[in-house]
């Protein structure tokens, strides 16, 4: 018998990178000795319209191959999908939410129907900006994902990530240093309500 | 040495491919299959294998290129889904019929329509009598093990039949899990060379390939193809313990999942295994005797090995994730029932319909059907013998 | 090696080949269609110049050709369809009853 997997859903729209979120905090899972699935829900492909992923992380295999109804963490990429997606859907109250917002845990809160757990939120725009230039919020997410969730310690994580930019980027190593700081300041600004 | 590393079912067989090098691939992209010929562009490109790419323009013309390029002597492959598997079904009964053995990795999804790109069997169930050998895989670690045994078993002289390596399409193809993977020289040394005794550019030996076989003949040669049907099961048992002499991962026609003393079980293909097998282990921690058969090989069809491993429980559901519209079931519910038939003492059978068109398939739908066969068991009925479950209504 | 003369329609199915491959080039030539034959060509050596346009035409393969002349008909394999009648430019060629 296997214990529970850490179960984490996100919500994004097509063209900001939850999928490869998704799929990076995965990676750095795996790449901490975990047992990991990361897997989208596929639909149409069209830019702007709301998708879904989900990572099971534990430390045996998981088996179950459904989507996920109950995930202890959600993560929401985008403020926006708030007023049309019910994101804290089987959400667990000992878990967490984590939303891409300017706004604090509290001004969120109340557009979350009734979601009674942790509610944390991460403004990974102005984060990615400042560090990468452009709006490309899922590195700053993925953080914030890894920092709430606790799936990954952060030390780890950040010595990972660094070795796989350095992989992923070699051809182009200007940008290693901004994602590394969208990483790192994403952790240190994550705000916890 | 196994290699630790963690890839979607796609980039799993890609990667098998990569390190087997074949010497053609005929590839045309269709989801969910796509990245399979995609990634392998990547290792084209890169100069890390010898294979001849042949972009072509239908799905037709790449099994095409399979056969010419197989009879010509070349070990060939191709990956496809759903109506690209359909436009291949003419040439798939040729491949099958001149005996020859090409790898298809065939990333189900179902069919039109209405209109879809997601998971059921609907493609490949649709090709179960077309000749070819199918393998099913639960995850990408058993897509990318299948995929390494396809061609000892389809290339032994006593089979000489294409094989179709099929995976659940995204569930599985676009999935990122952990998987172990194979030294390269180690694949290499498990495939190894492909050296058909016969093939058209041996010139010292001039081959016709194909012939038209008029009714004195049809008969003897669709019988020659059946019996190398049956002459699969040995290789496929013999392979797949070669494999687990090399991974300690061996393989046969089915797992049998805590089956031994179940009194009821299901009985499934493909990644709704895995999540049965949770709803199993479930069910034993209360203290229920649950069991799964998950099937691997559907052609050939283990017909007496099944009905041994299933004859003594009390009732079973069987799982189809096709609807072949015979107003009685599934193929996998009458494969099984059929198997069944000449067992003295066998277990009430029920056949459900599930997860069409990426319906998903959760611990709890699986609970559902153990909870229908206990009723089953006590009441000796069986009831309804032809369900559908996930649907509203 | 199999060879195809001992393929027939007598066989057993464990004596046809994987496939039904055929293991020799030119196999049609065992396989007499002669035998079809209803009407036969006639070929008037003294009227034909030479000029080999019936060799091509001949579905059947069944003008030989040695030394750049065309000889008698194969009548092992002429099935007596009269195209080389037709393409004849000076009806060095006719048809007539076989046999006769």
């Amino acid at each position: 018998m296997t214990e529970n997997p850490v179960e984490i859903r996100w919500h994004g729209r097509g063209g900001q990178g939850a999928k490869t979120a998704c799929l990076l905090l995965a990676d750095a899972a795996f790449s901490s000795g975990k047992y990991v699935q990361g897997f989208p829900e596929y639909g149409p492909e069209r830019m702007g319209a709301p998708v879904t992923a989900y990572n099971r992380i534990s430390d045996t295999r998981c088996t179950v191959h459904s989507n996920i109804y109950g995930p202890d963490y959600v993560i929401v990429v985008d403020e926006t999908l708030l007023a049309s997606v019910d994101v804290t859907h089987g959400l667990s109250e000992q878990g967490a939410i984590v939303v891409n917002t300017s706004r604090s845990p509290e001004e969120i809160r109340p557009l979350l129907n009734g979601y009674a757990g942790q509610v944390c939120t991460i403004d990974a725009r102005r984060i990615s900006e400042e560090t990468l230039g452009k709006n490309f919020p899922n590195t700053p997410m993925l953080a914030a994902a890894v920092k709430v969730s606790g799936v990954v310690a952060p030390e780890r994580f950040i010595a990972d990530m660094e070795a796989s930019f350095q992989h992923k980027f070699a051809h182009k190593p200007q940008v290693i240093a901004g994602n590394m700081d969208a990483l790192t300041k994403s952790m240190q600004e994550v705000r916890f309500g | 040495m196994a290699k630790r590393d963690r890839l979607s079912g796609n980039e799993a067989v890609a990667y098998a491919m990569r390190q087997i090098d074949p010497d053609v691939m005929g590839a045309f992209p269709i989801t969910p299959s796509t990245e399979i010929p995609q990634y392998f562009a990547q290792y084209v490109a890169d100069g890390l294998v010898h294979t001849e790419y042949v972009t072509v323009e239908s799905e037709h013309s790449s099994m095409s290129t399979c056969i010419g390029a197989e009879a010509a002597g070349a070990r060939a492959v191709t990956a496809t889904s759903s109506c690209g598997l359909a436009l291949m079904w003419e040439l798939l009964y040729v491949a099958a019929s001149y005996r020859l053995p090409v790898t298809l990795a065939c990333v189900n999804r179902a069919l039109t329509g209405p209109i879809n790109i997601n998971n059921d069997h609907s493609d490949s169930m649709g090709a179960r009598d077309t000749g070819w050998i199918q393998i099913y895989a639960e995850n990408n670690q058993e897509a990318y093990d299948n995929y390494l045994q396809a061609m000892p078993i389809g290339e032994n002289p006593a089979v000489r039949l294409p094989v179709m390596v099929c995976q659940d399409g995204f569930i599985t193809s676009h999935a990122v899990e952990n998987i172990e993977l194979c030294e390269d020289a180690e694949v290499k040394a498990f495939v190894g060379e492909y050296h058909p005794e016969h093939y058209l550019l041996k010139h010292e030996n001039p081959l016709a390939v194909g012939p038209y076989g008029i009714s004195p003949y049809y008969m003897e040669a669709k019988v020659g193809q059946a019996e190398a049907m049956k002459a699969a099961k040995q290789a496929i048992l013999d392979v797949g313990r070669r494999f687990g002499e090399m991974t300690g991962r061996s393989y046969g026609f089915f797992e049998a999942y805590r089956l031994e003393d179940a009194e009821l079980a299901v009985v499934l293909i493909g990644s709704s295994a895995g999540t049965a097998r949770a709803c199993v282990d479930a069910l034993r921690e209360q203290g229920r005797k649950a069991g799964m058969l998950k099937l691997r090989v559907f052609r050939p069809f283990p017909f007496e090995e099944i009905a041994a491993a299933l004859s003594h429980c009390k009732a079973i559901a069987i799982l189809d994730k096709c609807e072949s519209f015979s107003a009685a079931g599934g193929p996998l519910g009458a494969e099984v029932r059929a198997a069944l038939y000449g067992c003295k003492e066998r277990p009430i059978a029920v056949n459900y319909v599930y997860g069409l068109g990426g319906r998903d398939f959760r611990v709890e739908d699986c609970e559902t059907i153990f909870h229908a066969l206990e009723e089953c068991a006590a009441t000796g009925e069986t009831g309804a013998p032809y369900r559908h479950i996930g649907q509203r209504g | 090696m199999k060879k195809a003369e001992n393929i027939h329609e007598t066989s057993v199915w464990q004596e046809l080949t994987p496939g039904c491959e055929i293991y020799e080039p030119g196999t049609a030539y065992q396989f007499s269609t002669g035998e079809w034959r209803t009407v036969t060509p006639a070929w008037n050596p003294d009227k034909c110049k030479q000029c080999l346009l019936c060799t091509p035409y001949c579905p059947d393969s069944a003008i030989p050709v040695r030394d750049g002349r065309r000889d008698d008909f194969d009548f092992d394999h002429c099935k007596g369809c009269g195209v080389c009648v037709k393409v004849c430019p000076f009806k060095a060629i006719r048809l007539g009853k076989e046999g006769a």
